[in-house]
């Protein structure tokens, strides 16, 4: 039975556009060499099914019915639509790096006058290096088949690296961008590595110029936040309603670090963001807020491990999901706290709006614990709007997708005001009224 | 044309079948205000909800005119933008709606359905500080989430803000002396009484004479087992106060 299932036409269409791929994809030997050993990983398993425990809500095997091939480089038309939808959705004040199709395209980046202390380059200059970062090549295994699927893939994306002390003065802001030219992936990968004390913001964004309809993004970002660093992470996913958006985020954090993260979901038929944090050094914190909004058929999972391997760290979760009609939103968060890693503090918290009879929320909080001085829990709530509130603002002029719309604005904003910067909190407020207008008209 | 018109009203809570009103007849016109007594139980409450269209009632028979026109065939919202305003007997916490906000959205809504513009910012600031003034409500009370943390005579003055900032021609004040001192009762009163006008109803419902001591009604109605059993004068209130309600609800039984 497995037999027949590996060699499905997805993962055979795979094993031929790999073929096709990787003359042209970046990098010497040395990274072929990896592509080919992760595409082999990844065809071990082949695309997760409902059988493997960490994709049981997530049946990509059912939800994927054929992988795109590989974007082709942008062209004038392209770039020109991808320009368009950046007025819409570009932030002020920002360093922007912009990939269109899983491409980076410095025409439309601002990469001029860095900081001191700054690098910004391309991954596919980067790859096409000799001297290639171990964190680029290393550790395909454990992360699943859709990162060994990156590995094999990845076409391009942002290395960045901040020295020691010097923190950059505006936030970097990398944005994906897909322009709708023809159904197809993209597989980006990028690196960010923070110095000692750097305090340092990250904005990611995924939207779609307008007509982009059916799409594929496989993106994979590696963090390192050095000892005594500060850095907040905003990511607004906003793909188009056809889209995939599957995205790993691999992060370690040195000693006395403070790592925030705020995810958004609002856009893509299907998403994942599956990301592993691991504590290097004492002393350490993570805050995580995730935002799911999800309608129609939309699938939106979030799969989050937090790796206590050291002592003396704390981590919190706090999880927030909007779900309508036939839509499903997914929560895994697992804590492992190592055997050493006494003193640990990690608590995680989730909630689910169902606004329909039909909506879906699947949670599943997990605490594998191997240490026993340690403070750890866990909370899930799953329900509807209040009747008696909804009824008070109805009673007092709003309609009724209003009145909900300023509940669930309520609802989500507990999350959405623990972003520091204003501009991106409020970039991450117009982004949920983005969800909530267009579920009212 | 009456501003109220309530003729024979029938209502059953959905859930358990139960008839709370059983055939209510009443009529408000304007720049009257009207007292609704009666002993617990007896509908008054019930009254109120149906008439700001509250779900979980159904309306078996009769009919409710709001200026000619079935309630009935209202949304709630259509209901307040027409000019209802029900101030509720327990106002309702909305953490994370900053009470500025809900202002505005609220009084936009309204403006929107009738057709009329947006309020601008100084003009609504302007308004809401008067109001606020005049109520002894602190501005930083307006920048918490709607009545978050307010005390019982905070949440009723915040009722009576909106009431002043949305001008209703009907408002209905439900049970708007519960769990109120005589200070915040005198508060809360003397800003409903800058609110009576000519082209202004109101009903005010209420368990205790002493409200009306503050309100002064021009007529009152005494309700029991779900409809008016006596009407009658301001002088009915303290007659009710002398005697109890005992005698109506043996009438109505």
């Amino acid at each position: 039975m497995d037999a027949v299932v590996k060699t499905s036409g997805t993962e055979r269409a795979l094993a031929d556009q790999f073929a096709a791929a990787l003359p042209r994809l970046p990098g010497g030997k040395a990274v072929a060499a990896m592509r080919t050993r992760a595409l082999e990983n990844f065809a071990c398993d082949g695309l997760p099914h409902r059988r493997i425990e960490d994709w049981k809500y997530t049946d990509l095997r059912a939800l994927m019915r054929e992988v795109l091939p590989p974007a082709a480089a942008p062209d004038k038309a392209a770039l020109d639509r991808a320009a368009k939808a950046l007025e819409r959705h570009g932030l002020e004040g920002v360093r922007r790096l912009v990939l269109v199709d899983g491409v980076f395209v410095p025409a439309l980046s601002d990469v001029a006058a860095l900081e001191g202390g700054l690098t910004i380059r391309s991954l596919a200059s980067v790859l096409a290096d000799e001297t290639v970062h171990e964190l680029l090549l290393s550790d395909d295994a454990g992360a699943g088949p859709m990162f060994a699927l990156n590995s094999a893939l990845m076409a391009d994306g942002l290395v960045i690296d901040i020295l020691k002390d010097a923190s950059p003065a505006r936030p970097l802001h990398i944005v994906h961008v897909a322009s709708g030219s023809a159904p197809a992936s993209a597989y980006t990968r990028s690196l960010v590595r923070i110095g000692a004390n750097v305090s340092a913001t990250l904005v990611e964004s995924f939207f779609a110029a307008d007509g982009a309809q059916n799409y594929q993004v496989n993106d994979a970002t590696m963090i390192a936040v050095g000892d005594g660093a500060r850095l907040d992470h905003v990511r607004l996913m906003e793909d188009g309603r056809e889209a995939f958006n599957i995205a790993t985020l691999k992060s370690v954090l040195g000693r006395d670090a403070a790592y925030k993260i705020f995810n958004l979901t609002a856009g893509g038929a299907v998403s994942r963001y599956q990301g592993v944090v691991r504590f290097d050094g004492q002393g350490s914190r993570l805050e995580t807020y995730g935002v799911n909004l999800l309608n129609e058929t939309q699938h939106g999972d979030t799969t989050l491990v937090v790796d206590h391997a050291v002592p003396h760290c704390a981590s919190r979760e706090v999880f927030r999901a909007v779900i309508d009609d036939r839509a499903r939103s997914v929560f895994q968060g697992r804590i492992i706290v190592r055997p050493d890693a006494q003193k640990t503090d990690g608590k995680m918290e989730t909630r689910a709006l169902l606004l329909s009879d039909e909506a879906e929320v699947d949670n599943k909080p997990e605490l594998e614990i191997f240490a026993d001085d340690v403070t750890c829990g866990h909370g899930a709530t799953a329900g509807a709007l209040d009747e008696s509130l909804l009824f008070y603002l109805r009673a007092r002029g709003l309609p009724e997708k209003d009145a909900q719309a300023l509940l669930i604005q309520a609802f989500v904003g507990e999350a959405i005001e623990q972003i520091a910067d204003d501009r991106l909190r409020e970039a991450a407020t117009n982004a949920a009224i983005r969800w909530l207008e267009a579920r009212a008209s | 044309m009456p501003l109220l018109e309530v003729r024979n009203l029938h209502v059953r809570v959905e859930d358990d079948g139960n008839e709370i009103l059983h055939g209510l007849s009443l009529t408000v016109n304007k720049g009257e205000v009207h007292a609704i007594m009666g002993p617990n139980g007896s509908g008054k409450s019930t009254l109120s909800h149906v008439l700001a269209g509250k779900p979980g009632y159904e309306v078996t028979s009769g009919e409710v005119l709001f200026e000619g026109e079935d309630i009935f065939a209202m949304e709630p919202d259509e209901r307040a933008a027409k000019g209802l305003f029900l101030a509720f007997q327990y106002p309702v916490e909305i953490p994370g709606v900053a009470t500025m906000n809900f202002l505005r959205t609220a009084l936009n809504a309204q403006r929107k359905a009738r057709g009329e513009e947006e309020i601008s910012t100084p003009d609504f600031l302007k308004k809401v500080r008067k109001v606020a003034d005049s109520l002894n409500i602190p501005q930083d009370m307006l920048r918490r989430g709607v009545n978050v943390g307010f005390s019982g005579g905070e949440k009723k003055r915040n009722e009576v803000l909106q009431m002043a900032l949305f001008e209703p021609k009907l408002c209905i004040l439900d049970e708007m002396d519960s769990g109120l001192d005589i200070d915040a009762l005198r508060i809360a009163a003397d800003g409903v009484n800058a609110l009576r006008s000519k082209g202004r109803a109101m009903i005010v419902i209420t368990h205790y004479q002493r409200l009306l001591n503050y309100i002064v009604p021009d007529h009152v109605h005494v309700m029991s087992k779900g409809r008016v059993v006596k009407s009658g004068g301001k002088d009915l209130a303290l007659e009710l106060e002398a005697s109890g309600y005992a005698q109506f609800e043996e009438q109505a039984a």
